[in-house]
C-alpha cells in the first residue's frame, strides 16, 4: 500500500529534504511497497532477543589524552562554498533586533 | 621486459618484476594509465585519472635506492569514497563535486606507504547505494565481459576496472555486499574483511555499524598480500579492533584436507539462476576433490536478513548523510535561509536512490515508527548473527553463491528498488553478523557471464578464507579467464 503523500513530505522535511511533487507520488508508491516488504520482521517473536547495534562487541575504547596536530584553518576551508576570512559563510540564521 | 603486458600481470606477479628491478614504478603506472585512458570510454570505471600525481610518485620511487616495500610501485586504483589528500573524493554524487579532501584514509596511507601509487578514482553506486553501477552521477560502468550488462555494485568501477586490466587492483567498500557482488560480476576477488579488521578512517560513511573496506584482485594470493598491509588496528578508528594482524600469505599453501565446509540449505532454493546452480555444485566437487568435507547447515532466519539490513542501513545512512548541508563542501543551492539553502542543497545535490534511501531510513527512525522498525530489526540482527555462530560450531567455513544471478542489463532493476535489493540475498547476512568473506569467480553462464563463489568464516578467520580460496584457485582456471568484450 502506498504511503500518504503527506507522509513522504513529512519525513523529507525532517530530513531538510527538497522533493518535487513527482518525486513524492514515486517514492510514496515505492515506499509503501518497501515497507509492507521490511514489515515481515513483525512475524518474529523478539521478545527475549536483545538488539545488537554492532557487528562486533566493543566498549570504553580509550586513547590517551594528548595533543596532535589539528588540520590547518586554510585546508578546512578548501572546500568551502562560501567564506568570509577564516569562516564558512552562509545565509543570515537571526533577524536585525 | 616480459612478452605478457604489464597490466595482465597479477599484482604479485608485477611486485616480482618491480622488486627485482625488472620494471620501473614509472613504467608500470604508465602501463596502467595508458590501459585506463584506452579502455575508460567504453567502460567508465575510472571517474578521476590521477596521471600527474601518479607520474610524480613513480619517480619519486624510482629515485630511492631500495626497492623491498611490499607494494613497491604498484598501480592501484581507490573506490571514489575512499579519501585520497587532494584528489577528488566525489562519491559519485552530485552533492560532492568538487570535493578534495584534506587528508587521506588510513589505508590510503598505509598503502602509499607501502609502495603503491594510486592512478585513479573509481566509479561507484552514488554513496554506495546500489547494486549496478548505475546510480553514480557520472553515468554507469560497463561490465567488461558484457557491454551491455551491469558490472555490479557499489563497487562497479573498482571491479570492472581490476577484471579489465586497468590496474593491480582495486580497494571498494562493502556495506551489503558492494566489494563481493561486484567481483563476482566482473569474475574478480573481493574481500568483505571481518568487521574492525580495517580502518574505517576516511572512508565516507554509509551505514557504520556494516561498513568495511576491502581489496578487488586478480587472484586470492593478491587478497592475502594485499591485506597484510591494510589490515590492523587504527587509534583514529575506535570500532577497529586491536587483534594482531597475521601473515596472511602463509595460510596460501596450507593443505585444506580435512576441513569442513558448511553449505546452508536455505541458500539452494527459487530464483536460483540454473547456471548459478550448476557452478556451485561443480565448485563444492572441487573441495570434495581436495578432502574437504561439505556438510549441509542451516542459516534459518536467512529470509529476514534483506528487510533487516535495509532498515538498518537505511536508518545509519539518513544520519550519516545529515552532514551534506551545503556548509563546508560541495554542492550549495541558494537560498536566503538555511533551511532554503540545506534543502535546495540535498535536493539538488542527491540522486534519487539516496533521496529514496534517506526517506525510509529517516521514516523508520521516526517517532512512533522506531519501535516497529528500526528496534525490532536491532533484535533481528541478533537472530541472525547466532545462526552464524551456531553454524560455525560444526564447519570453519561456509559456502554459497555470491549473486543468485549472472550479471544483468543494464537498466533492468533500476527503477525497481526491491528486485535490486535480491539480488544482495547471499552477501547481506554477512555484514549484519560482522564475519568475513571472501568472493572469487567459480564459473560462467552462457555468453561468457560471470558467476562467483562467497566463502563465509567465523570473525577474524580471513586466514581461513585464504586458504580454502587459493587451494581452489590451484585447482581451477576460471581466475585466469580474461574478458574480451572491450575487443569485440
Amino acid at each position: 500500500m502506498a504511503l500518504a503523500a503527506d507522509q513522504v513530505r513529512y519525513v523529507a522535511a525532517l530530513a531538510r529534504l527538497a522533493l518535487t511533487d513527482e518525486e513524492v507520488a514515486r517514492f510514496a508508491a515505492q515506499l509503501g511497497d518497501i515497507l509492507a516488504y521490511v514489515g515481515q520482521l513483525q512475524r518474529l517473536d523478539t521478545e527475549q532477543v536483545p538488539p545488537t547495534s554492532h557487528a562486533i562487541p566493543m566498549t570504553n575504547v580509550f586513547r590517551d589524552d594528548e595533543i596532535t596536530a589539528s588540520l590547518p584553518v586554510e585546508a578546512a576551508l578548501a572546500n568551502a562554498p562560501q567564506r568570509k576570512g577564516s569562516f564558512f559563510k552562509v545565509p543570515r540564521v537571526l533577524e536585525d533586533a | 621486459m616480459p612478452d605478457t603486458p604489464l597490466t595482465s600481470l597479477t599484482a604479485h606477479a608485477l611486485l616480482d618484476l618491480l622488486h627485482g628491478g625488472d620494471v620501473t614504478p614509472t613504467e608500470a603506472v604508465t602501463a596502467s594509465l595508458r590501459r585506463i585512458r584506452a579502455l575508460n570510454p567504453m567502460l567508465n570505471a575510472v571517474i578521476a585519472i590521477e596521471e600527474e600525481r601518479a607520474l610524480a610518485r613513480a619517480k619519486a620511487l624510482a629515485a630511492t635506492p631500495d626497492r623491498s616495500s611490499p607494494l613497491f610501485g604498484l598501480p592501484i586504483l581507490m573506490k571514489a569514497n575512499i579519501c585520497v589528500a587532494g584528489v577528488p573524493t566525489t562519491c559519485a554524487s552530485r552533492i560532492l563535486q568538487g570535493f578534495r579532501p584534506p587528508y587521506s584514509a588510513t589505508v590510503v596511507e598505509r598503502l602509499e606507504q607501502a609502495g603503491a601509487i594510486i592512478v585513479g578514482m573509481a566509479n561507484m553506486d552514488e554513496f554506495a547505494f546500489g547494486s549496478s553501477c548505475e546510480t553514480s552521477c557520472e553515468g554507469p560502468t560497463r561490465n567488461p565481459w558484457d557491454l551491455e550488462r551491469i558490472p555490479g555494485g557499489s563497487s562497479g568501477g573498482s571491479a570492472a576496472a581490476v577484471a579489465a586490466d586497468m590496474a593491480a587492483l582495486a580497494f571498494g567498500s562493502d556495506t551489503g555486499g558492494s566489494i563481493r557482488q561486484p567481483a563476482a560480476m566482473c569474475s574478480v576477488v573481493g574481500l568483505k574483511p571481518t568487521y574492525g579488521r580495517l580502518s574505517r578512517y576516511g572512508l565516507i560513511a554509509f551505514a557504520s555499524s556494516l561498513d568495511q573496506i576491502g581489496p578487488i584482485t586478480k587472484d586470492v594470493e593478491d587478497t592475502a598480500l594485499v591485506m597484510e598491509v591494510v589490515a590492523g588496528l587504527d587509534p583514529r578508528d575506535s570500532t577497529s579492533a586491536s587483534v594482531p594482524t597475521p601473515a596472511y600469505r602463509a595460510a596460501l599453501h596450507r593443505p585444506v584436507k580435512g576441513l569442513k565446509v558448511g553449505v546452508p540449505k536455505e541458500y539452494f532454493v527459487g530464483g536460483l539462476d540454473p547456471s548459478v546452480d550448476q557452478a556451485m555444485r561443480q565448485a563444492l566437487t572441487v573441495f570434495r576433490q581436495l578432502g574437504v568435507t561439505v556438510q549441509e547447515v542451516s542459516l534459518p532466519h536467512t529470509e529476514y536478513a534483506i528487510p533487516t539490513y535495509y532498515i538498518i542501513a537505511t536508518a545509519e545512512a539518513s544520519s550519516n548523510l545529515a552532514r551534506f548541508d551545503g556548509v563546508r563542501y560541495g554542492w550549495r543551492a541558494s537560498g536566503t535561509t538555511v533551511p532554503e539553502m540545506v534543502e535546495g542543497t540535498r535536493g539538488e545535490g542527491f540522486g534519487a536512490e539516496a533521496k529514496r534511501r534517506i526517506i525510509l531510513g529517516t521514516y523508520v527512525l521516526s517517532h512512533g515508527y522506531y519501535d516497529a522498525y528500526y528496534a525490532k530489526a536491532l533484535k533481528v540482527r541478533t537472530l541472525i548473527q547466532r545462526d552464524f555462530h551456531t553454524a560455525f560450531e560444526s564447519c570453519q567455513a561456509i559456502v554459497t553463491p555470491t549473486a543468485p544471478t549472472p550479471p544483468f542489463r543494464l537498466g533492468e532493476k533500476l527503477d525497481d528498488p526491491l528486485a535490486m535489493y535480491l539480488s544482495d540475498i547471499f552477501t547481506i547476512s554477512v555484514n549484519l553478523a560482522g564475519v568475513p568473506a571472501l568472493a572469487l569467480p567459480c564459473g560462467f553462464a552462457p555468453g561468457q557471464l560471470p558467476i562467483g563463489m562467497q566463502l563465509i568464516a567465523p570473525p577474524f578467520g580471513e586466514e581461513i578464507l585464504f586458504q580454502l580460496g587459493a587451494a581452489f584457485q590451484q585447482e581451477t582456471e576460471w581466475h585466469r579467464r580474461k574478458p574480451t568484450a572491450m575487443d569485440r
